[in-house]
């Protein structure tokens, strides 16, 4: 028996793919958009939903780049419980990276996780292929069938395809197939060993540094791969000015370059370490506030292409450790859209252009149908309160990693409810999933 | 305001550290005559936690401890459960159950008794972290100074070598630039480390501009791990030749400057034993006299400040 029609009402709409962004409702059928606009109205029997005044409805969200603990540090995360977090974050759909144990570099691990991801009822994941077997940079993995199996990207994770001539063959290569790698932008020799942003904090706390120029030699000599071969390569997680500004001038000459950026990089700066807070040391470490203000400036010119989570899961053993032996990462999926909206509230980044960032581009870019309002689109929607206030606590984040390094940050922008193929994922805070 | 445990001087109030000077000057006197004060820390536990060997420093705190009473345990890498997989915090666990009021801990890792210091009851100090700090070897250079020259302020330290991994340098910087010194580092460009110049010191790869008219000369150990294949500068020989102290460098200096060093030397690679043993000039055996008073004087503090106290 089909479900009964739910219309969402007394909503502002907005799809920054359309350029929508108008009052009005949305009606789900059948697990798809059926209709959207100010003169939508319910059809009888139809199940309505009236939002509360101000919230906006988008797309459910589309994070391009998160880490899961499965395969192989399921004590850290696992795919149910990053699910769950997502699905408190608006997020339907997840671009999952390959750096696991085993590595994903293997047509029956792309195919496993697409399906673990449809098991959870609440979140497509899309797989990355491994560049490298096992990401160890070696030798290059089955591109093409990681690609008919459903990768959307190749990327080695959390590790910088390093050697010259292997990242020009893999950008050669992968564009045969018309696909683009996805790099970790630090010049793997310069950031060995470093544990935060070199420079007078560093310095001061003791800590082995890595240059900020780390990022952007990477950039360089990539964005010269990518000319040579006629290659799409896209930067992950950008931090600094001067890497922004070789892929501004890549862009402008009509290279294949795109890059995305996550939350921390445009919200906190270095100074959040404070006396060795292993919670805020992050790869590619915090920058100097010089950086973050450009990373921020970058998102609104339009030279970043994505915000993604960067979610990193780690647990508690992994972070009480002397600074330098922690590992780096933060949990990021439940404060995406949170964080991503203070540079709405506070730096006059269009609404519409932030939420660009976090559905239609990045499936654009990587080709994913997803990230849109459409009539016969899957109804993966998301609906938040853009002025309603919440303060991060890691104890009471969704799902299972709570390694934030926005704990006690104060944030404006709740989301009320997730919706996949027009099924309710998540219905607020403090209320069971329906 | 009490001191709860001395993690670093970096933050330190001038008025503080004059104290800590002044009560380890004190400690000097009694020392010398042969006198020690039993009863100040009676029925107290100092453990001396040690994840790196040490033997000068962690013997300074073993009798810095006796002198004043306290029942004094060491405590190594090579003989404690921390080399099995034992964490620092399971480590913190068992000091809280063994009642421990003072512990001395010696870490490769900057922020390890930071880390130690949220979860043990008992008051921590610093005897070195990683390349973090060593605050009790920046107290007692302060004193072997201010014993000499009757003052810190308006002194020019130039502080030598490897700057970029030495605890010492950076304590002795926060220390020395708190109390009014000029403070100069000094040494090749790949031994500084990045933004040095934001702790209010003059930079200087010459080493003799650095040691010009100087009053105080602090050389830094180099470990052999920075020099050859993969290290930071070619060879010993030439660390010696650019910036090692013999007499000849020395004479930059004004006549009357101190030559300092925290210990362990690396003679013919940072210093000339010429320098090292001039009794008129080095003052390197006095500085481990002074690191024995000083660390009865922070033991003295900190059991009268912390918790326990």
């Amino acid at each position: 028996m089909a479900e009964r029609d739910l219309l969402i009402a007394g909503v502002r709409l907005i799809d920054p793919a359309s350029g929508l962004d108008r009052p009005g409702a949305l009606l789900v059928r059948d697990g798809r958009i059926a209709a959207l606009g100010a003169e939508v109205t319910a059809p009888e029997g139809a199940k309505i939903l009236d939002a509360p005044a101000g919230a906006v409805l988008c797309p459910g969200l589309v994070d391009m780049r998160a880490a899961l603990g499965e395969p192989g540090a399921e004590y850290r995360e696992t795919i149910a419980s990053a699910a769950e977090a997502a699905a408190a974050g608006g997020i339907t759909t997840l671009v999952a990276l390959p750096d696991t144990s085993p590595a994903i570099d293997d047509p029956a691990l792309v195919r496993l996780l697409r399906a673990r991801g449809e098991e959870t009822g609440s979140l497509t994941i899309l797989p990355y292929g491994a560049v490298t077997r096992g990401c160890r940079g070696e030798t290059l993995a089955e591109l093409g069938l990681l690609a008919e199996a459903g990768a959307v990207a190749f990327t080695d994770g959390a590790r910088a395809v390093g050697p010259a001539r292997l990242m020009r063959t893999a950008l050669a290569y992968a564009a045969g197939f018309g696909m683009r790698i996805v790099q970790h932008p630090e010049e793997p020799s310069l950031a060995a060993g470093g544990a935060a942003t070199s420079g007078a904090l560093a310095t001061r706390l003791g800590l082995p540094g890595i240059p900020a120029a780390a990022e952007a030699i990477q950039v360089a000599r990539d964005i010269r791969l990518a000319a040579l071969t006629g290659g799409a390569v896209h930067f992950a997680h950008v931090s600094t000015a001067e890497a922004l500004g070789l892929i501004r001038r890549a862009k402008a000459e009509g290279l294949a370059v795109t890059c995305d950026t996550a939350p921390p990089y445009f919200d906190l700066n270095e100074t959040a370490i404070g006396a060795f807070r292993t919670y805020a040391k992050l790869s590619p470490p915090l920058r100097a506030e010089a950086d973050r203000q450009a990373v921020a400036a970058a998102l609104a010119d339009g030279t970043i292409d994505a915000v993604a989570s960067d979610h990193q899961p780690r647990d508690a053993d992994d972070k009480r450790l002397p600074f330098a032996q922690a590992a780096p990462g933060g949990a990021g999926l439940a404060t995406l859209l949170a964080v991503t909206l203070a540079q709405v509230h506070g730096n006059g980044l269009d609404l519409s252009a932030a939420l660009a960032l976090l559905t239609c581009r990045p499936a654009a870019l990587l080709g994913i149908a997803a990230g849109r309002l459409a009539p016969g689109a899957p109804a993966d929607l998301c609906l938040f309160q853009p002025e309603r206030a919440w303060r991060v606590e890691a104890g009471a984040l969704p799902g299972k990693a709570r390694n934030t390094p926005f704990d006690g940050r104060a944030l404006e922008g709740m989301v009320l409810g997730t919706w996949k193929a027009g099924r309710r994922v998540y219905a607020g805070p403090g209320r069971a999933i329906r | 305001m009490p001191l709860r445990h001395l993690l670093a001087i970096e933050g330190m109030h001038p008025h503080d550290i004059g104290q800590l000077l002044d009560l380890a000057e004190s400690y000097v006197l009694l020392n010398r005559s042969g006198k020690t004060q039993r009863d100040l820390l009676r029925g107290r536990t100092l453990i001396n936690l040690f994840f790196e060997d040490s033997t000068r420093t962690r013997t300074s705190f073993e009798l810095a401890g006796k002198r004043l009473g306290a029942d004094v345990i060491n405590m190594s890498v090579a003989t404690s459960s921390v080399n099995k997989g034992e964490t620092l915090l399971d480590t913190a666990a068992t000091l809280n159950a063994m009642h421990c009021d003072l512990l001395v801990v010696r870490h490769a890792q900057s922020g390890a008794p930071d880390l130690l210091a949220q979860k043990v009851e008992a008051a921590v100090i610093n005897a070195g972290d990683g390349t973090h700090e060593h605050p009790t070897q920046a107290l007692l250079d302060a004193l072997t100074i201010r014993r000499r020259k009757g003052r810190l302020a308006g002194l020019t330290v130039a502080i030598c070598g490897d700057i970029a991994h030495s605890r010492v340098a950076r304590s002795n910087i926060h220390l020395l630039t708190a109390m009014g010194s000029r403070v100069r580092v000094v040494g090749p460009p790949t031994l500084m480390p990045a933004e040095i110049e934001a702790f209010g010191v003059e930079r200087h790869h010459d080493m003799d501009a650095g040691l010009d008219g100087a009053d105080i000369v602090m050389m830094l150990r180099l470990q052999r791990e920075r020099m050859g294949d993969g290290g930071l500068v070619p060879s010993a020989r030439e660390f010696f030749r650019f910036w090692g102290l013999d007499a000849a460098r020395l004479a930059r200096a004004r006549p009357d400057a101190l030559v300092m060093h925290p210990g362990p030397m690396n003679r013919g690679v940072e210093i000339d034993s010429a320098v090292a043993d001039d009794p008129l000039r080095s003052v390197i055996r006095e500085q481990v006299e002074m690191g024995v008073a000083v660390r009865m004087a922070v033991l003295d503090t900190l059991s009268r400040g912390g918790a326990n106290g």
